[in-house]
């Protein structure tokens, strides 16, 4: 069997899942998107058996799946994975049509319509871009003028994707919201990620939210893996807020980071992933 | 040893570093990508890009 880890730059992620693939006596290809020349029109003979898919880049994401899928490779997560989660948007649709809870949302092309959606949301609402992370502007409007700032600002500076105004419901949460996190079939652990005087109203570790261990109810855990059966199986960070009125799944990383996430936890995340590509080669 | 590429400071390598990880100049605080260990090659570390994330 042969393996291999698609990515940008080696984050502290990929280093802990390219060590952990030693210890497991794993030979994991290293295959840098930078570096890429796809012959897309000619599928790879000796691509690996399966790949670890952990490019920075989402666009990058979607093209060198493509080819190592029409090469005969199991990428963990798949293209179909990719395109249900890596858009905001996609994800929100398809989590409502399954029934999870999940924010009400809207999209809008114009600055005209995305005020009107702002008026059917209330405030505060939040604005958000389709793809990206790191909570990489996302904004909370509280009035009309800050989504008017907020909105006109895209309009004028943002490429084509900031204009996509994907506008959203402002969930009260109790100043933390949880990352659960899935391999294959089971959640294998959670962590609360709480604000922080750093983070402000966010709670992303990378923007200053503390990281503590979450419990993992029977509740958690049914709505994480109903989130995450909205597309393929594989390795899914799922975001679920606690509202008033029960718990509410608003994102699904599909390329999650979890460099914050062992200690707490106390969980070996990258040997779970590595294990798991393991067995994903077999299939 | 190698060079900063933005200041041309010395930075030692870290043993069990990656081809393809970051690391920060301690001189200037750049941060650099690790191109090569063999004969070891920094370059400025690319940019955060709008479609960047998990």
């Amino acid at each position: 069997m042969s393996f291999g880890l698609i990515y940008t730059i080696i984050t502290p992620e990929n280093k802990l899942l390219l060590e952990e693939a030693a210890k497991q006596g794993m030979k994991l290809e290293r295959i840098s998107d930078s570096e890429a020349l796809l012959p897309i029109t000619q599928a790879q003979k000796d691509a690996p058996d399966a790949i670890l898919q952990r490019s920075s880049s989402f666009t990058r994401t979607l093209y060198t799946t493509m080819y190592y899928e029409n090469a005969g490779s199991r990428v963990v997560n798949s293209l179909a994975a990719q395109h249900s989660c890596g858009d905001k948007a996609y994800a929100s649709a398809l989590l409502a049509k399954a029934g999870v809870p999940t924010p009400r949302t809207y999209v809008a092309f114009t600055p005209e319509s995305a005020m009107k959606a702002v008026e059917k949301l209330g405030y505060p609402c939040v604005i958000k871009p389709t793809v990206g992370s790191w909570a990489r502007m996302v904004n909370k409007l509280n009035d009309r003028d800050a989504a008017e700032a907020v909105i006109e600002s895209r309009e004028v500076m943002g490429s084509a994707w900031q204009q996509i105004y994907y506008l959203q419901e402002h969930i009260e949460k109790p100043g933390r919201d949880i990352r659960a996190f899935v391999v294959g079939d089971e959640v294998i652990c959670a962590i609360y990620r709480i604000s922080t005087e750093k983070s402000g109203w966010l709670t992303n570790t990378g923007r200053g939210g503390k990281a503590e261990n979450c419990p993992i109810t029977s509740e958690l855990r049914e709505i994480v893996l109903k989130a995450a059966s909205i597309t393929d199986k594989g390795i899914y960070g799922v975001d679920v807020m606690e509202s008033k009125n029960g718990l509410v799944v608003h994102e699904i990383n599909h390329t999650t980071e979890f460099r914050n996430s062992i200690a707490p936890t106390g969980v070996n995340i990258p040997a779970k992933m590595i294990a798991y590509l393991k067995q994903q080669a077999k299939i | 040893m190698a060079e900063c590429p933005e200041c041309a400071g010395n930075i030692a390598i870290k043993d069990g570093t990656e081809v393809g990880e970051i690391i920060s100049c301690p001189d200037c605080g750049s941060k650099l990508e690790v191109r090569s260990l063999s004969q070891p090659q920094l370059q400025k570390a690319p940019q955060v890009q709008e479609d960047w994330g998990e």
